[in-house]
Order: C-alpha cells, then sequence, then structure tokens
C-alpha cells in the first residue's frame, strides 16, 4: 500500500510538473510572449516589465522561477487588469467549487439509486425508463441541456432568475452539469450491481440464509460500489471543463467564466494561471479517487 | 446377438414389441439428438446485432444522415455562406425566419408565379438558409469526430499492440507513459492549444487554410492524448492472446514479429477495436462540438453543430428553433452511435460489458 | 413405477425426499430442461453421492433444492420434503430462515464463494447471527471456535484476513465452517474438490467425514470425480441429461454397472483393473437441454442403442444384485428382478 501510495503520489506530482511545463513553453511560443499586449508600449516601461518579470533571463531559467512562484502560491499579476491572478482564482474557484461539488454529489447519489433500481427491476418498467432516460442523456452534450433549460424555465416559464448568487439559481446550472455524469454512473451501477449479484459469493450469501434486501445492500452494493470510484476521476474532469461553458452560459462568475473570459481577452498569464489551478485540482482529485479505490478494494492492497 | 430374448416376466405395464429391440441406425441416433445450430463468430454476431433493434434503427439513421448530407447540398440552391439575394437584390426582411416563412420580396415572387425552394428550417440573422449551414455543420462534425477516431484507432491500436508484444521492460516503460498521459487534463490542453496556434500557426499553408487553427489543434491533441484509452485496451487484449497456445505455436515456427501481429494479433482483438472506435466517434464528436460551442472549433463562416447553438444563444428568446436543430442534429448522431456501439459490443463482445 | 414408488414409500422417514422434481431455465434460445424428474431419498447421517458430467442436471439438482438458483432458474414441478415438511412450498422468509440452518451447501470454487470485500470473521459471524440469537462476541468466539473445529491454525488472526490472503483449500474449510455453524442436519457438497489440489482435496474430503460423524449430518456430495465418489458416498445416484440412469451403493455401480453411460463412464477413467487396457471415451456431447430425445437422454451418444430408446423413457428396474437402472438393455436381456422377487 504505501509502496502504491508513493508511486501514485510521484505519478500525479509528475503529470503536474509536466501541465505546467506544456503551459509555460506553449504560451512563451505565442509571439511577443504572456507579456505582450496590443497598446504601445514605450521601450523604458517595456524593460522596466520584463526586469520585473524576469523576461530578460533565459526561458528555462524564467520556467524555474515561474514553478518556485507556484509553489508559494503566487500565480503572477494578470496583464490585462493587473490583479493578482491567486487572489481571482481564489475568488471565483468557491463559486465553481460550489457549483460543481454539488453537480457532483448530485451525480454520485442519483446515479447509484438509479442504477440499483434498474439492475433490480432488470428488463421490467423502472429499468425500461431508466435505460431510456440514460440512453438520452448521454447523447446530450452539457451545453444543449443547459441552453434548453435556460430556454425553458428562465426564458419562457419565467420560474427562475438568471443568476443572481442565490442558491435557488445554483438549481439549473447544477442539473446540466449533473445530468451526463447521473446517466454514466447509472449505467455503471447498473451493469456493476449485474455483474455482482451474478458472483457466486451471492449465491454462498443466499445459502446462509441471508434475506434478499441484505444480500442486494450488504453484499452486492459494496462490491458494485468499486467500479463507481473508479469513475469519480473522469466525472470530476467532465464536470470542471462542463462548467467551463455552464457558466458561461448561466454568466456563473467562477473559474469557467474567468477562464474563457481570459481566452478572448488574450490574457495569457491569466490563462497560464487558470491551467495549471485547474489542472492541479484534476491530477488532485484523480489521486484521491485511485486511493480511494484501492481502500475499498482489500483484494489490490498487497500488490504494488 | 443373433437373436432377441423376450423379457420373461411382464412387469411392466406396456406391451413390449420385440421390433423396437433391434439396434438403431446411426441416422436415426442423429435425429434424436437435435444440436443447436452452431454458427461462426462472427454470423451469430451479426444475427444478435440485427436482432437489436436499437442497433438497427441506429444504422438506418445514421445511414440516412449520411445520404442526407450528400445529397442535400445538390438539390437546396443556397450555399452554406451565401447570404439570400431575392431577385439579384439584397433583402432585408430575409433574417431570422421561421422554418419554412418566407421573406416579403420572396413573397411577392411566388405570388408573381417563380417557384422558390423553401426555407426548411428558416434563416439565420445575417439571412443565410439555415437548413444548408445545419446540412454543412453535421457535415464538419461528422467528418471530424470520424477522422479523430481513425487517428486514434491507428495510434492506439500500434502503440498497444507493441507495448503489448513486446513485454517486460519495454511495455512498462510505455504504459508508464501512457498512464502519465491519461491523467492530463484534454480539454485544457486542447483549449491552449488552439490558443496558441492561432497566434503561431502559418495560415498561408494549405492544410491549415481547409481545416482552420482550431481543427488542427483538435487533430494534435486527438493524435496526442485520447489514443491512451485504445492503446490500454488492445494492450490487455494482447496480453490475453499472448497466453493461448496458438500464439506458442506461431513462435515456435518462427513466423516474424509482424506476421504474428498481423495474422493473430490484431484479428483476435478486432472485435474490441472495432467496438471502441464506434463509442470513440460520439465522444470525438462531443469534444468538438463542445469546442466550437465556445467558440474554438471550426472557423466562420464554415458551420459545425456546435458553432451553430452558439450562435444561436444571442436569439434564444425569439428564434429557438436556431437552437433546437442543431442540437437534435447532435443528440441524434450521438445518440445512433452510442446505441450503435452498445449494439456490437452486446453482439461481439459481452464480456467487454463494463 | 411400481418400484419407484415403493422406494420412496419404504422404511423409516427419510430426513429428505425428493420426489418427481423437474427444474427448467428461461434462455433468449428456449427453455433448458436441466432436471427432468429426480426422485431420491436422503437418510440421517448418510452419504449420498450424485454423479455425471456437465450439464447433466446434479449441481442444478442441490441449487433446487436450496431454492438458489438464478434468476431465470424455476423448479416447475415436484416436491421437496425435509423431515416430511414440504419445504418447497414455503414462502422467500421462510426459506431464508431454513438456509444454512437446517440444510448447508458449500460450493465449488471457494475462490470466488466468499465475498471479497469482507473479512472471513464478517461471514461466519454473518451466518451465526441470522439463524441464533446471540450476541456479537459470543458470536465471535463461536466463529473462531468453528475456525478450529475445520482445522485452521491460528484462527484468532485467520478471522480478520480477508478471502484473498487465504489459500484455496484454506478458503474450503472457512465455506466448510460458515455451512456448520448452525449445525445443520444436511450439508450439500457441490463439486466441493474440483478446484483443489489433490493432497488438498484428500484433508478436505476426511474432514468432512469427520464432522460427519461428529455431527451426524446427511451429505449429499455433487462431483463429477468418480474417485471422490467411491470413496466418500453410501449412495451413487448416476445422473445424465437431467434424470436419473442408475442408483446403487458404490459397490453395485462400480462392479456391476448396469446401465450403458455408467458403463461408458467407468472405461473412460483410468483404475487398478484396467490400467493395461486402453482408455475408451465416451462419444459424442453431452445433449442438448433444449431439445431433450423422447426416449432415453444418453440414446444419441449409446453404442448399444436400440429402436425404443429413441422412442421411450426406460423404466427404472430393479437389478438381480438388488440395485436400481434405467436401461432398455436390461429388459432385452431380461436383467433384471421382479419386487416380489427382491423381497424374497
Amino acid at each position: 500500500m504505501t509502496k502504491y501510495l508513493i508511486k501514485r503520489v510521484l505519478l500525479a506530482l509528475l503529470s503536474i510538473f509536466l501541465i505546467c511545463m506544456i503551459t509555460f513553453f506553449l504560451m512563451n511560443a505565442v509571439p511577443g510572449g504572456p507579456f505582450s499586449s496590443e497598446k504601445a508600449v514605450s521601450p523604458q516601461v517595456m524593460a522596466a516589465l520584463e526586469a520585473r518579470f524576469n523576461l530578460d533571463k533565459p526561458l528555462w531559467q524564467q520556467f524555474v522561477m515561474y514553478m518556485g512562484n507556484i509553489l508559494h502560491g503566487d500565480f503572477g499579476i494578470s496583464m490585462k487588469t493587473g490583479r493578482e491572478i491567486a487572489v481571482t482564482l481564489k475568488s471565483c474557484f468557491s463559486i465553481s467549487a460550489k457549483l460543481g461539488g454539488s453537480a457532483l454529489i448530485v451525480a454520485l447519489f442519483f446515479g447509484v439509486i438509479f442504477g440499483c433500481v434498474a439492475a433490480l427491476y432488470r428488463n421490467r418498467v423502472p429499468d425500461r425508463i431508466i435505460v431510456f432516460m440514460t440512453t438520452l442523456f448521454t447523447a446530450m452534450p452539457s451545453f444543449v441541456l443547459a441552453t434548453l433549460l435556460l430556454l425553458v424555465f428562465c426564458i419562457q416559464l419565467k420560474w427562475f432568475p438568471v443568476w443572481d448568487a442565490s442558491n435557488k439559481s445554483y438549481l439549473l446550472p447544477v442539473i446540466a452539469l449533473a445530468a451526463y455524469p447521473t446517466a454514466y454512473i447509472t449505467r455503471l451501477t447498473k451493469t456493476a450491481m449485474l455483474d455482482a449479484l451474478s458472483q457466486d459469493y451471492i449465491r454462498t450469501a443466499r445459502a446462509k440464509g441471508v434475506p434478499m434486501v441484505w444480500v442486494i445492500f450488504k453484499h452486492a452494493l459494496r462490491n458494485a460500489l468499486i467500479p463507481v470510484i473508479t469513475y469519480l476521476g473522469p466525472e470530476l474532469a467532465y464536470i470542471l471543463t462542463g462548467s467551463l461553458v455552464i457558466e458561461n452560459i448561466f454568466t456563473i462568475g467562477g473559474l469557467g467564466q474567468q477562464f474563457v473570459q481570459s481566452i478572448n481577452n488574450r490574457d495569457y498569464s491569466m490563462i497560464m494561471g487558470t491551467t495549471i489551478f485547474l489542472a492541479i485540482i484534476m491530477v488532485f482529485c484523480n489521486l484521491l479517487s485511485d486511493i480511494l479505490y484501492k481502500v475499498v478494494d482489500p483484494r489490490i492492497k498487497l500488490e504494488s | 446377438m443373433s437373436e432377441i430374448n423376450m423379457p420373461k416376466k411382464n412387469l411392466l405395464s406396456m406391451q413390449i414389441d420385440p421390433a423396437k429391440f433391434e439396434p438403431a441406425s446411426e441416422d436415426e441416433k442423429r435425429q434424436a439428438d437435435v444440436m443447436s445450430e452452431s454458427t461462426s463468430f462472427f454470423r451469430d454476431g451479426m444475427r444478435k446485432l440485427m436482432k437489436n433493434p436499437l442497433a438497427v434503427g441506429s444504422i438506418i439513421a445514421l445511414v440516412l444522415i449520411i445520404l442526407l448530407i450528400l445529397i442535400a447540398p445538390k438539390i437546396v440552391p443556397y450555399g452554406y455562406e451565401e447570404i439570400i439575394k431575392v431577385a439579384g437584390s439584397k433583402d432585408k426582411t430575409i433574417t431570422n425566419l421561421a422554418p419554412f416563412a418566407w421573406s416579403e420580396k420572396e413573397q411577392a415572387l411566388i405570388a408573381s408565379g417563380t417557384k422558390l425552394f423553401p426555407h426548411i428550417m428558416g434563416t439565420d440573422s445575417l439571412g443565410r438558409d439555415y437548413f444548408i449551414r445545419v446540412i454543412y455543420g453535421t457535415r464538419v462534425s461528422l467528418t471530424v469526430g470520424l477522422f479523430a477516431s481513425i487517428l486514434v484507432l491507428i495510434i492506439g491500436v500500434l502503440y498497444g499492440s507493441i507495448s503489448g508484444y513486446r513485454g517486460g521492460r519495454t511495455d512498462m516503460i510505455m504504459m508508464r507513459i501512457v498512464d502519465i498521459i491519461y491523467s492530463l487534463p484534454d480539454v485544457l490542453i486542447i483549449i491552449l492549444l488552439s490558443v496558441v496556434l492561432n497566434q503561431t500557426l502559418n495560415k498561408s499553408n494549405p492544410i491549415v487554410k481547409l481545416l482552420g487553427t482550431n481543427m488542427v489543434a483538435i487533430f494534435i491533441v486527438f493524435g496526442l492524448l485520447y489514443w491512451v484509452g485504445m492503446a490500454r485496451l488492445v494492450r490487455g487484449e494482447v496480453l490475453k492472446i499472448k497466453n493461448n497456445e496458438y500464439f506458442l505455436a506461431a513462435k515456435a515456427t518462427g513466423a516474424s514479429s509482424w506476421h504474428i501481429i498481423k495474422t493473430h494479433v490484431i484479428p483476435n482483438c478486432i472485435s474490441v477495436i472495432i467496438i471502441t472506435t464506434a463509442l470513440q466517434i460520439p465522444s470525438s464528436i462531443f469534444t468538438e462540438s463542445f469546442l466550437s460551442f465556445m467558440g474554438m472549433g471550426v472557423q466562420a463562416p464554415m458551420p459545425s453543430l456546435g458553432s451553430l447553438a452558439n450562435n444561436a444563444r444571442a436569439g434564444l428568446q425569439s428564434y429557438p428553433w436556431q437552437l433546437i436543430f442543431p442540437a437534435m442534429m447532435i443528440v441524434i448522431i450521438v445518440l445512433a452511435f452510442n446505441l450503435l456501439g452498445d449494439g456490437l459490443r452486446d453482439a461481439f463482445d459481452p464480456k467487454l460489458r463494463r | 413405477m411400481a418400484v419407484l414408488e415403493q422406494i420412496l414409500e419404504d422404511g423409516q422417514e427419510p430426513l429428505l425426499k425428493v420426489i418427481d422434481l423437474h427444474t427448467s431455465f428461461t434462455t433468449d434460445n428456449g427453455e433448458v430442461q436441466a432436471v427432468n424428474g429426480l426422485s431420491f431419498n436422503l437418510n440421517p447421517g448418510t452419504t449420498l453421492g450424485i454423479v455425471g458430467e456437465s450439464g447433466s442436471g446434479k449441481s442444478v439438482t442441490a441449487y433446487s433444492i436450496m431454492r438458489i438458483l438464478e434468476a431465470n432458474g424455476h423448479v416447475t414441478a415436484g416436491k421437496i420434503l425435509f423431515q416430511g415438511e414440504d419445504i418447497s412450498s414455503y414462502s422467500e422468509k421462510q426459506m431464508a430462515d431454513f438456509r444454512g440452518n437446517k440444510i448447508s451447501i458449500i460450493f465449488q470454487d471457494p475462490m470466488t464463494s466468499l465475498n471479497p470485500v469482507y473479512t472471513i470473521g464478517n461471514q461466519i459471524v454473518e451466518a451465526i447471527t441470522l439463524h441464533q440469537e446471540v450476541t456479537k462476541e459470543q458470536a465471535k468466539l463461536e466463529a473462531i471456535e468453528m475456525l478450529k473445529q475445520v482445522g485452521i491454525n491460528d484462527a484468532e488472526r485467520r478471522f480478520k484476513q480477508y478471502p484473498h490472503e487465504l489459500s484455496g483449500g484454506m478458503r474450503q474449510r472457512v465455506m466448510i465452517a460458515m455451512a456448520l455453524v448452525s449445525k445443520p442436519s444436511i450439508l450439500i457438497a457441490d463439486e466441493p474438490t474440483t478446484a483443489l489440489d489433490v493432497t488438498i482435496q484428500a484433508q478436505i474430503l476426511e474432514l468432512m467425514q469427520e464432522l460427519q460423524k461428529k455431527y451426524h449430518m446427511a451429505i449429499i456430495i455433487v462431483t463429477h470425480d468418480l474417485g471422490v465418489i467411491a470413496q466418500m458416498a453410501d449412495e451413487i445416484v448416476v445422473m445424465y441429461g437431467g434424470r436419473i440412469c442408475e442408483r446403487g451403493t458404490a459397490e453395485d455401480i462400480f462392479y456391476n454397472p448396469c446401465h450403458e453411460y455408467t458403463k461408458g463412464l467407468l472405461k473412460s477413467i483410468p483404475n487398478v483393473d484396467n490400467m493395461k487396457e486402453k482408455l475408451v471415451p465416451i462419444e459424442g456431447s453431452p445433449i442438448n437441454l433444449l431439445n431433450l430425445p423422447k426416449g432415453c437422454a444418453f440414446c444419441a451418444r449409446c453404442a448399444k442403442a436400440m429402436k425404443i430408446c429413441l422412442e421411450e423413457v426406460p423404466p427404472e428396474l430393479r437389478m438381480p444384485d438388488g440395485h436400481l437402472a434405467s436401461c432398455w438393455m436390461n429388459v432385452k436381456n431380461n436383467n433384471y428382478i421382479t419386487e416380489e422377487e427382491a423381497g424374497a
């Protein structure tokens, strides 16, 4: 377990390092570099700026310094707004975290429940309804669903305001973000549950005289949840990237909107900061879900 | 066995007929032994696939869509970037028409007896025929999905089979690389790359001109990142095949590696490859439409389903159909590919069910 | 069919009585008739061996008794009487109380028969608390005691381990311990040694015999391994195509087989007597249970098949040495006795 843990953490660190490197050098490949702007700047100011941001040093040295700063939580300064990127990220993150976290929990909760129901009522009416819904929602991109929800509930029915940061207005974006992962988890849980129910140990449990309800909840579900846990990482990645568009559609001022805005503004230092920040979150959550997976499944503990 | 001894005691209630105690012929025995019809793997799979109404429906839907995007541009007299002119002059009322509606000038023309081709899905805010734009959008989305999947297929299969085939250290190193790539956030890198390529690519390059920088970015990222899933699956299959006797036999006869990969490895993991590709296409279409929706897809005026949906947001309140048509198209295509992929999986490889 | 009825009515009340059991499975390709009219008795403290090849319906018989068939399987006809009580009419709840309490079962593959995500202690304690009114602490002590009984050293440590940390033989011992915690009167062993090494096989069989004496329980052992059957069983039932071909003591079956299938079966395995002869496999493949032949299930593979074999199911007849077989060859060769003769 310790060996696995160390290996997995090292891999995560390597990934983060690679992402930082890719981001940094890609951004520096843009003509003019991350600190160019359309406005004409006098050569003196430019030189001062370059000295301030160490742009006069060789690229690799800049990279080392940039990495050092990130380790201290310093993402530099936005070239467009002049504000500290770390501060902007922090304020945006709380909104995105609430949105994404809710979507994550909603998807997990309903996905597992629907999946179990579908498995237990296999080929009967509840299963057919659930299968129909999951098929539909796995084929619907989040931005389509979000725009449709906006159209129907905000514009036509006027049940919800578009966005006013109240808890109520989180409902539609959360639905739009959670729909696909919910459908996916439902399918995953259903197949895992059916698989678990056909295993020999289920027969053993029934032969011991365990009542059916307990067979399902104690013996089958625990095993069926293992593949669901492995999906947590990809689910989070989906929600994070999904929130890029969802936040724009509902005009939520989170990380996603910030990111898209900085792309449209060509605010390179901001793009760089946001990418690295999002990537770190993703890698970190992947790491967590991998470790959780090992904890839940005792079989793999001993293997490296 | 010269003669048949009759039973000495008539213990059984039935009358015993000596003729029945004659040895049965092989034919008679075979008749009693009704075996299930034996079929080949492929035939059995196809039979199962054709029995799956959803898969058959998906195939029909996809064929219809492909026919539509091939034939429609030949029939519809409008171009996808053509701002419609009525009788050679500009028409201000032709923007944002509802499906099958006519502009004022067109109505006048029709009244005077001229036949005009209807705007099946109306027109967009610039006065372009929306139907033909959706058709071209579908073309772009399908093409991107298809080519990206082929790219994934080629790289993934090659990488996976080499890694699995060579085994040992090579396999370990190659799989570590896969692990690392797997943990990179793909969409972020696509976005990053399109931002950078937008600034750096030589726009006069014919390929770039044709596809637009964003598409080049998408293909590069698919080629760099998306193949890892396929590579892992293929490697797993190859490892399984390597444990089989026929593989050892081929090795023992001194067949070359390439020959073994070609004749033993690839045919045996073909079902996994086909199924994964069928499921890769909708996911590529998803990614493309997502990027186009964010304004990072194909270059205007070339439409894609995602960019059409994005453009429709501005007039969402007044012209909701401009969103609904491309959105429905995406849903139908992705749905059809998903169902077909599921059908293929159930028919050809029930074990792959995850 | 007087003979059959007589066996069923004879003697003292048997512990378990299976009467005309039919079990089938609904599949995409049709109804698979796995068991077709099976009857037998089991007396207290004795061992019944059910032997047959894959698909002969031997395991399905065991699962039908326990009512733990897969969701698409169902008992379509027949009665199962336990101490004279019809358990086939039990509700699912009654049946859950009954399983693992009065009759227990152990399975072929100890690798997969234990739930991988719970410790073995947890799984044994579960079996105890389901059927006995005891505290968790008592249950734990009882479980550890049981683990010692089945020959597991270091039971306290094993109690806390997960199934994957144990060897195959060890796991089968755990399965036996779990099956016996409620002191059942019948233990069904479904291919208990098939997945184990030969040395471990012998140990497990010895353990079962030892515990059988200790608890005076009856055992139904289901296997395709004639060696295991010979060592364990007081009475043997040979099955083919969901029906009984032949039944009798080990001696009857091994030294005087009276059914063509049993004869073929014995010729196909090596033993001391035929060491120098060539082994003769049974030609053909197991029958297709979707389309049972009208007559004897074995007729298509039988070298001596007669016209009547294709047409009519052979009756069960008493052989001169007293055991029972269902083969038309015995009628043809007058190789059977009436019940009056048997009684005399």
